[in-house]
């Protein structure tokens, strides 16, 4: 056991925190408006894909602006759906969810892949090489960005007014507040960086799709923002536990001796255990915007 | 006429909402290059066309009517549980475990069955528990519980239920433990009449006895039926219960009555996904058990006919998955009724003034 071990536990664990936070603090924003997406993990999916194709079309910058705008475009559809329409959030978010399983299942087997697609070298994005070892670029935006959500969500009027559309619709639009554009343009945000998460697991961490390359994140995200009690700074203190313990799944595996005794499947399952264990420690202590999941009807 | 309306709505809703599904599919067709008319052609043509087509669509149905069942309890309840998934896989290892024992022919596959119900039940007892005690939202603890099955399956199937001779697959089951088949040359098990039987069953309990009442109750009106005296704890544990059991069933009869292997392969590629699907026929089945069953046999369809339309027009048949999220998400639109009742009222004015 050496020092370089624990080191790239810290190395893997910086890198498995990004789409967590990302799409948490994304999910943040649009259940303080009161919009609840269980849709996240499909989006974590398809914009993997497309951020793929677009890093093949116009190297790795456009695949990670190609896989945030596919995270937008699929919010404000659910944005449409669910706040103009006053569709179910929930079913929704599922149908979201299983076009993406076909969506990108069906693009892989086109782009003559089945199941597995190796982004090329050249279009993934290059790390930030420092003497310590390398790191993605998307990590410091990761870092801070939660910290620039929590000063829009309380100390800017734009704040102020999504959390009255989430607490208190009627409130807020009896105050001039429009609902329904404040709850469309929070949740398409939010399912932005969700995108964006997506294209950066493909083109900058892991350098490859398949079917399951979102692996239940969007719902370790979605316990991240239960976790988090909707404070974008919690929220990145979760995605760094989760992240923790995604990688400590992964680190174990790596250090001799454990592979032979301890079979992979049961390492596997630590991060969705630790998931299961926070969210059923913390809950019942957090308190969620009164009209989350509530379509608002005017009177 | 109210009361035909009514009947007919949620029908007149899941075919528009696969029409509109159906046109995004062939929208996404257009835009990789293949030519959608040709390929739905093919599909339906292969599904509903000939009698061996019919027989495929009724065996694919049949693990999804299961699984739908699961969701269907849950969302009468007021429940999201998605973990229909895990729940199938860990009823298929059941009765894939369930062989290494020597039975007699019919009770053999009847306690595998009963076994394999357990094991779905067991797999979603947690979950109810967190949910009912601990106010820990299904979606998110039936998911993780979904990946947990996920990875003690692919050990099982990889180190203690694996073929010794074939290592890409668990052992078959037992001879005495199948289904048999309805049709011969077909993949059609007496699997369906135990899928049909429990959609059934499943209505007649929850529209037809006090206490599937006092559980759709809950779902409808949580805070009236809890001073109607109904405990939503017992709520939530018996609708994961029953929805466990259906799941469980859904993973054995796939198995116990798929020729020709009837085994699971490595990567459980053979089960993956029926979870998934049968949300998405609940949601087309309307939540009501007995319109899961016509909207499994189209999925079914869908999905024997999406095999020939790879073959004949060269789409890889995921595509109807795609199609199918579709469908669930214009579903998600109470208003979608109303946009088809525009629609109707305009065509009736045109009846009327010609």
């Amino acid at each position: 056991m050496n020092w370089a071990y624990f080191w790239s536990l810290f190395s893997i664990s910086l890198h498995a925190m990004v789409p967590i936070t990302l799409t948490a603090v994304g999910e943040v924003i649009g259940e303080t408006a009161g919009l609840f997406n269980i849709g996240l993990e499909g989006i974590l999916l398809v914009s993997a894909f497309t951020g793929t194709l677009g890093a093949r079309a116009g190297g790795p910058v456009l695949g990670l602006l190609i896989g945030l705008l596919t995270g937008l475009g699929v919010g404000v559809i659910f944005g449409i759906i669910c706040a103009y329409w006053k569709g179910s959030q929930m079913i929704a978010g599922v149908g979201i969810n299983l076009f993406a399983l076909g969506f990108v299942a069906f693009g892989l087997q086109v782009l003559g892949s089945p199941g597995f697609y190796t982004v090329p070298r050249a279009v993934q994005l290059p790390p930030i090489r420092t003497s310590v070892g390398s790191f993605s670029p998307v990590i410091p935006l990761a870092l801070l960005l939660p910290f620039l959500i929590h000063w829009v969500l309380n100390h800017t009027r734009v704040g102020l007014r999504i959390k009255a559309v989430g607490e208190n619709p009627e409130a807020a639009d009896v105050a001039g507040i429009p609902v329904e554009l404040t709850q469309l343009l929070s949740t398409a945000a939010g399912a932005a960086l969700a995108g964006l998460a997506g294209a950066y697991m493909s083109v900058s961490w892991l350098g490859s799709v398949t079917k399951e390359i979102s692996a239940g994140r969007g719902f370790i995200a979605l316990a991240t923002v239960v976790f988090s009690g909707l404070r974008p700074l919690l929220a990145l203190a979760g995605g760094l536990i989760f992240g923790f313990f995604e990688s400590l799944a992964t680190w174990i595996q790596s250090l001799p001796g454990v592979k032979e005794t301890v079979p992979w499947q049961f390492i596997s399952m630590i991060p969705y255990v630790a998931t299961l264990l926070v969210v059923a420690g913390v809950i019942g202590r957090v308190r969620f915007p009164k009209a989350l999941g509530v379509p608002y009807r005017r009177e | 006429m109210s009361w035909i309306w009514r009947g007919l709505r949620p029908i007149l809703e899941s075919v528009l909402a696969g029409v509109i599904g159906l046109g995004v599919g062939a929208l996404i067709m257009r835009a990789w290059g293949y030519r959608p008319w040709p390929a739905y052609v093919a599909l339906f043509k292969e599904s509903f066309g000939s009698g061996y087509g019919l027989a495929s669509a009724l065996a694919n149905a049949t693990p999804l009517i299961l699984t739908a069942l699961t969701f269907a309890a849950g969302a009468r309840a007021g429940l999201f549980i998605i973990g229909a998934e895990g729940m199938m896989y860990m009823g298929a290892m059941a009765a894939v475990a369930l062989s290494l024992l020597q039975l007699p022919s019919g009770l053999h596959a009847f306690a595998a069955l009963l076994c394999a119900a357990a094991a779905g039940i067991l797999w979603g007892f947690i979950p109810a528990v967190l949910r009912a005690y601990r106010g820990v939202h299904e979606v998110i603890s039936t998911i993780m519980f979904n990946w947990l099955s996920h990875f003690l399956s692919f050990y099982l199937v990889a180190n203690v239920l694996v073929d010794p001779i074939r290592a890409e697959k668990t052992l078959s089951i037992a001879k005495t433990s199948r289904l048999p088949l309805l049709i011969r040359g077909t993949d059609l098990s007496l699997g369906i009449v135990v899928a049909a039987g429990l959609a059934l069953l499943f209505y007649a309990f929850f529209w037809h006895t006090v206490a599937g009442y006092e559980v759709r109750g809950a779902g409808a009106n949580p805070h009236a039926a809890r001073y109607g005296g109904v405990s939503p704890q017992r709520t939530v544990l018996l609708v994961f219960a029953l929805g466990g059991a259906a799941a469980g069933l859904a993973g054995a009869v796939e198995v116990m009555g798929r020729p020709p292997t009837y085994a699971v392969y490595s990567g459980l590629t053979n089960l993956a996904g029926f979870g998934f699907d049968g949300i998405g026929v609940a949601m087309i089945g309307r939540i009501h058990p007995l319109g899961i069953i016509p909207a499994a046999i189209f999925y079914g369809g869908l999905q024997a006919g999406a095999r020939l339309m790879q073959m004949e027009a060269g789409v890889p048949f995921e595509m109807v998955r795609a199609v199918q999220g579709v469908i669930v998400l214009a579903l998600a639109l109470p208003e979608l009724t109303r946009i088809f009742k525009v629609f109707l009222q305009s065509l009736r004015r045109k009846g009327a003034h010609a």
